[in-house]
């Protein structure tokens, strides 16, 4: 069934179209890989999924779960599934990342109706995803990516969406920043997370990362559009032969 | 009564106000005649307004224009009502000293707890022997009229040495509503004691209730104090208070106030550091909302060479309110080595919210590290996105990066059963604006 489904995207930023009409299927339990040249949109179209305020999305739609998502709200958005790992994640000074956290899954337990986390289960939830991904349990007392290193943010993001377990994830340049083994811890928690239900959407520059998370299908963004797909073999041609081929698409 | 209007020009409207309370102002007939003399003063200079410096941001007569008649004495209803409050309000643990309109009641205080660690006596007690404590180094017109009228208040002796082993609270709950109420207390702590004090300004259920508060406070060396004041007040009160501090030689005071409420409030405190090697540290929080005018004056006095003082602002403005800190510090030119800092930071909620921040340095020794700061601004869209893309709901979002944004003031809180407290406050604020 399809989880997520762009059709003929058109967003612009201060008057300028970034994305010039983009098309782009997710299906549960896949994986899908984006790849493409600096600046061709990839962010912007993560940030338009998740509700960032500034793009005007000037045509098409993005429907999830077959609902309408350009008309919810960011935090509805996130208590339906959908979650975005940023490729710069903000540091928030005074709110402990351990409040941030139970706060934010409590509000998208009460959106969905469920009951609130007790603090023991909490607890024990927390401890069980940090230690999985080697956070140690004091850096989760300083403010949220206050003073963490760039690595550290990425895997704080990847501890959020397993606590939050989404149906959508979408990983921004999970693995800039990240030395090899903090890259396979990463991908590791990833893959735990992989399920029939869930998708995930890893957009990066780097082939090395779809080692470790293997994806099933692989596109090139260039310009503001989808301008190829295909199998997981594409990402290795195109660690040989580049973006030119697809600049002028 | 009619409400007497208070407006120079209108002397026979304020003499009124004296007149028909002077039958229940304590103190001898000399004490009497030192409230005649503060009264004749308020009545010379009336209601503070723009054009003096000192209240250019808080025009008195303009937000509040009349000063309401002086409340009755509470009756059996209202003590009834006044213990629901005391109950609602007090820090578990703490003493309490509780004033209803005005008067102290001891029915509802811990006298006798609190014998044994502090000397205690009443405002009332006390003029009937002396006026000292209607005088105070600095004046102003509310200063005078809290002198002339001053009805009661608490008078506490910390014994030099004394280690409080539980917090006092004196709590001041407005019963009467469009009334005045007017209370002076002294706190004298003794060298190398060590207390905490707490003032809480609460309403039970009053309305349009106007406090003039006023406080003595004389620390001696080697004492360690944390004195926590709580403004809040129901929303359409005006509570006007007035602190004035002496500290000794090597001593820590922690100076806190928070603001909650009121239609008009001031918090104005002279400090004055006049022993060596003492710390100050002083930091306050308004949070504002509706068309709420909340303002905190402060001059700190270095009097004596190395002293460090440190004050952290906070305000967190919505709607229409409005919020003024103003900051002066002096440094004496004998107060060599000085070290005094000062940060204001507004959070503006809404576009008509409005901040007045006025941090002032009057330097006059030449081998100091003084310095001040002062910043206004919205919320970090940025932070409140990442905030609503992991799921919290705007509101939501809102009231945590507030809570960070006060958080630094109120962390300076060390009990933490104190601080839990003072948070208490400002989320029930928060909820306010939900
Ligand atoms: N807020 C903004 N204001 C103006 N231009 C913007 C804004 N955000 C993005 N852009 C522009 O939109 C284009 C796409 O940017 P985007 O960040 O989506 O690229 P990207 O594919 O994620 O690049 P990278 O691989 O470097 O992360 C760029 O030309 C960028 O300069
Ligand atoms: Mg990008």
């Amino acid at each position: 069934m399809a989880l997520l489904e762009v059709k003929d995207l058109k967003v612009r930023v201060e008057e300028r179209e970034i994305l010039h009409g983009l098309t782009l299927t997710v299906n549960e339990g896949e994986i899908h890989a984006i790849m493409g040249p600096n600046g061709s949109g990839k962010s912007t179209l993560s940030h338009v999924i998740a509700g960032k305020p500034g793009y005007e999305v000037t045509d098409g739609e993005i429907l999830f779960k077959g609902e309408d998502l350009l008309a919810m709200a960011p935090n509805e958005r996130a208590a339906k599934g959908v979650f975005l790992a940023f490729q710069y994640p903000v540091e928030i000074p005074g709110v402990s990342t351990m409040n941030f956290l139970r706060t934010a899954l409590n509000a998208q337990r009460k959106a969905r109706g469920d009951s609130e986390y007790s603090t023991p289960d909490f607890l024990k939830k927390v401890r069980e995803v940090s230690k999985s991904l080697n956070i140690p349990q004091d850096m989760l007392k300083r403010g949220v990516n206050v003073g963490f290193s760039g690595g550290e943010k990425k895997r704080n993001e990847v501890l959020q969406m397993a606590l939050f377990e989404p149906s959508l994830c979408i990983l921004d340049e999970m693995d800039s920043g990240l030395d090899i083994d903090a890259l396979r811890i990463a991908a590791d928690g990833v893959n735990a997370l992989h399920s029939p239900k869930r998708a995930m959407v890893v957009i990066t520059h780097y082939q090395r990362l779809l080692n470790y998370i293997v994806p099933d299908v692989v596109h090139v963004m260039s310009k503001g559009r989808v301008v190829k797909s295909g199998a997981k073999d594409l990402a290795l041609e195109l660690e040989s032969s580049g973006y030119a081929q697809y600049e002028d698409a | 009564m009619n409400v007497a209007v208070a407006k120079t020009g209108n002397g026979r409207a304020v003499s009124d106000l004296f007149a028909s309370a002077e039958g229940r102002l304590p103190g001898s007939p000399a004490v009497i005649a030192v409230r005649r003399e503060a009264f004749e003063t308020y009545e010379r200079l009336g209601l503070p307004h723009r054009r003096i410096e000192e209240w250019k941001y808080t025009d008195l007569r303009a937000l509040v224009g009349e000063v309401l008649p002086l409340a009755a004495a509470p009756d059996a209803a209202a003590l009834k009502r006044a213990a629901d409050a005391v109950k609602a309000h007090a820090i578990a643990g703490a003493r309490k000293l509780v004033l209803v309109d005005g008067v102290f009641v001891a029915d509802l205080s811990d006298v006798k707890a609190l014998a044994s660690e502090a000397g205690f006596k009443t405002l009332r007690e006390t003029l009937e022997k002396d006026s000292g404590l209607l005088k105070t180094a600095a004046i102003d017109a509310v200063i005078a009229l809290n002198a002339a009228m001053a009805t009661d208040g608490v008078v506490l002796d910390i014994a030099d040495g004394a280690q409080l082993s539980a917090p006092i609270q004196i709590i001041h709950v407005a019963i009467a509503a469009s009334a005045s109420t007017f209370t002076r207390s002294q706190i004298a702590v003794g060298k190398g004691a060590r207390a905490t004090i707490i003032e809480s300004f609460v309403a039970a259920g009053a309305k349009a209730y106007q406090v003039n508060d006023a406080v003595l406070v004389k620390v001696g060396d080697n004492a360690d104090v944390a004195h926590i004041r709580l403004m809040d007040d129901s929303p359409d009160a005006v509570n006007i208070t007035s602190q004035f501090v002496t500290i000794g030689a090597n001593t820590k005071l922690n100076f806190f106030n928070m603001t909650t409420g009121a239609a008009v409030s001031r918090m104005q405190g002279f400090i004055t550091l006049a022993g060596e090697g003492s710390e100050l540290s002083v930091n306050g929080v308004n949070l504002l909302q509706k068309t709420e005018h909340g303002d905190t004056t402060l001059v700190v006095d270095h009097a004596v060479p190395n002293c460090v003082s440190r004050e952290v602002f906070r305000a967190v403005i919505d709607d229409r309110a409005h919020s003024v800190f103003q900051g002066r510090i002096i440094v004496r030119p004998d107060a060599q080595k000085t070290d005094g800092k000062m940060m204001i930071r507004a959070l503006l909620l809404s576009d008509e919210a409005e901040a007045d921040n006025k941090p002032e340095l009057e330097i006059f020794a030449d081998d100091v590290s003084c310095g001040h700061g002062a910043t206004a601004g919205a919320l970090d869209d940025s932070l409140l996105f990442y905030l609503k893309a992991r799921g919290l709901p705007e509101k939501q979002a809102q009231a945590l990066l507030i809570q960070a944004f006060v958080g630094e003031a109120i962390e300076q809180i060390a009990d933490d059963d104190l601080r839990e407290h003072v948070i208490g406050i400002a989320e029930r604020w928060l909820e306010r604006r939900q």
